[in-house]
């Protein structure tokens, strides 16, 4: 499936990964030309407009703690709603950037260069998105160390080891400061060109405060490989794990519809699926305002909408295996649940879904729709809307008709859901827009290991 | 240039290269006439180059799994003591030290302890943070994070010889050879 060859000693070419032309002082000139170069208006209305859903966001957030958690549609029987379905759309996202930094990397995958450092400031922005859900979900997230974290207390409690919920939380902050960690070390070495090449005063000190006194030297260089290598070694069972103990979440519970063994597999697959559909998102346009296609190429492009194809089919299977699964089970209540998806209350909701996950993506099987920037954008449009539906059914279909029908009832998010969800999108892009004005976009160190010139260093 | 010859005054004496190959060229060389103190600076890895200076293997990767093992033991004993000895629960039967359940935690735990002891060991083993070093203080240093190639032999190499050495680096003909100021 994946494109580009084996490469040999990680820095020949079998495909075009970067524009003709370009050698060690380009690359550099241009990405941090990006950082350098005078603020372009529309950055400050973009930055306005996210900050000001930003700012609703949190004036969601400070209503909820004021009135409590009545001003979200949550009830029982549906006590899960909104906060866990955009916990696990903002979690699932996050984890194409690590796919990208670590796997593609350990796969030797060259193209991910010009892409990987963005990615992986999206993972880390979707998970402080990720993160606001379950914390305000508490209730009282004053009082959420002591239900979260173990730390002995006067009261003599910890949390409770068997349940997927304590483990949820070890999962995504290990998740968060590993992905940190990867992005700041990857940092490094661009801080340093940033701070030798920045001509204020403030540029210098603080691109010198934040590079640490990085020289380039071959000792430096030498540790930074070997930690880089095994960083991308150890992120890539986190990622794994990260979005199965979501999965557990759901499947170590006994309703209908989550109790299924496919959850952990068709989870991550779906998680990597709604994070390339935003890579693509985020990549589309960015090459295009800040002129970046020598860097990211038609090629990356494709190959980005190879992946989103390839794991639209893998949560297409999950979706068969479950709708077979519900049958095959014998079991009333699996059976029901699935009617009840397919023809009950939220059936729209259900169709829609296999639109957009299932059926959508197919057109990427079309080459030139793979290599049509606008076509990409549309689908991956598309793809997040449909793995939001996909969260949206498993958590409500399953909880609004469980086993009693005397206890059955109905969900629909309230406006303060909206403003909440709608406003960390403005947390997203407003950490995003920072991200590009002050941070080199793409990975610059990297990139001169794959411009023509540098073959030359190779011995 | 000025002209000093205390060797307190002197880090060293820094050549510079164009290219990656000539530079891993130079400390070939500079290896072989027994110079040792020495360092290289390039604007991206150059694996051929630890060869070259005779670099000994990294220790990141052995502190990594030290840091690993720590954080799958203090992962699973913190739930091991928490659910058998300091707040026993009966769920569903299943007996206090069911340790399948403690897994996930106790891997997290370990990657969370690798990764952590990885990035400080290589931040300290790099000798960093350090915002001043005497290469900062050649001019055109600024290039080794762009697009130029360095060969530093420092003056505390006992084969250190103000003018062996500069003629020496001369020879490898670097497109320039400047004093370190310490």
């Amino acid at each position: 499936m994946a494109t580009t060859e084996p490469t040999q000693g990680g820095n020949s070419l079998s495909v075009p990964v970067v524009g003709p032309g370009h050698d060690n002082v380009t690359v550099t000139d241009q990405i941090s030309g990006v950082v350098f170069g005078k603020t372009p208006l529309w950055w400050f209305v973009a930055l306005a407009i996210s900050a000001g859903v930003l700012m609703m966001m949190l004036y969601a957030i400070v209503f909820l703690l004021f009135t409590g958690t009545g001003v979200w549609g949550l009830n029982i029987p549906v006590a899960w709603g909104f906060a866990i379905i955009n916990f696990v759309w903002w979690i699932g996202i996050g984890h194409a950037g690590t796919l990208i930094s670590a796997i593609l990397l350990l796969l030797n995958q060259n193209w991910r260069t010009s892409i990987n450092r963005f990615a992986e400031a999206m993972t880390l922005f979707a998970v402080a998105c990720a993160g606001i859900f379950p914390i305000l979900h508490t209730g009282r997230p004053w009082l959420a160390v002591y239900w979260l974290l173990p730390y002995p207390n006067t009261m003599g409690l910890w949390p409770q080891f068997r349940s997927p919920l304590i483990w949820d939380v070890f999962a995504v902050s290990t998740y968060l400061t590993i992905s940190l960690l990867f992005w700041y070390v990857g940092l490094i070495p661009d801080l340093a060109t940033m701070r030798d090449r920045a001509k204020t005063y403030a540029g210098q000190k603080i691109y010198g405060l934040f590079s640490l006194g990085w020289r380039g030297s071959a000792k430096h260089w030498h540790n930074y490989e070997s930690l880089y290598l095994l960083l991308a070694g150890i992120s890539t069972p986190l990622v794994l794990s990260v979005h199965t103990v979501v999965s557990f979440d759901f499947s170590v519970g006994q309703l209908p519809g989550w109790h299924a063994t496919i959850f952990p597999p068709y989870f991550v697959a779906g998680a990597i699926y709604a994070g390339f559909a935003m890579v693509l998102l985020l990549a589309i346009p960015l090459r295009k305002i800040f002129h970046l296609e020598d860097f990211i190429t038609i090629k990356h492009l494709e190959n980005m909408g190879i992946v989103t194809l390839a794991t639209g089919m893998m949560v297409a299977y999950g979706y068969m295996v479950e709708l077979f699964m519900a049958f095959y089970s014998g079991n009333q209540y699996e059976e029901f649940m699935m009617l009840n998806r397919i023809t009950g209350p939220y059936q729209m909701q259900w169709w829609s879904l296999l639109l957009c996950n299932a059926l959508a993506p197919q057109v990427l099987w079309v080459k030139r729709i793979r290599t049509s920037p606008a076509a990409l954008f549309v689908v991956a449009i598309i793809v997040s809307i449909g793995m939001w539906l996909e969260r949206f059914i498993i958590v409500v279909t399953s909880l609004h008709r469980d086993f009693l029908p005397s206890s059955w009832g109905m969900y629909a998010g309230t406006k303060w859901d909206w403003a909440l969800y709608i406003g960390t999108m403005g947390l997203f892009l407003t950490l995003f827009f920072l991200f590009i004005r002050f941070v080199p976009m793409i990975s610059i160190f990297e990139m001169r290991t794959i411009v023509p010139d540098s073959r030359k260093g190779e011995v | 240039m000025h002209e000093r010859n205390e060797p307190q005054e002197l880090h060293g004496l820094m050549a510079e290269f164009d290219n990656g190959a000539q530079l891993v060229k130079a400390a070939e060389q500079s290896y072989a006439r027994g110079y040792r103190h020495q360092d290289a600076y390039s604007p991206y890895p150059i694996h051929a180059l630890s060869d070259a200076l005779g670099q000994a293997e990294s220790k990141v990767p052995f502190l990594m799994l030290c840091g690993g093992i720590v954080g799958a033991l203090t992962g699973f004993f913190l739930q091991y003591i928490t659910a058998v000895h300091s707040y026993p629960l009966n769920i569903g039967g299943r007996p206090l030290n069911s340790w399948p359940s403690f897994i996930p935690v106790t891997f997290e735990m370990t990657i969370l302890f690798a990764g952590i002891t990885g990035v400080l060991s290589m931040i300290l083993l790099n000798g960093l943070p350090r915002p001043y070093h005497p290469a900062f203080n050649v001019e055109r240093f600024s290039g080794a994070s762009i697009d130029r190639f360095f060969l530093c032999i420092e003056a505390t190499d006992p084969k250190f010889d103000r003018q062996e050495t500069e003629a020496f680096l001369r020879s490898l003909e670097p497109s320039e050879v400047s004093e370190v100021e310490n």
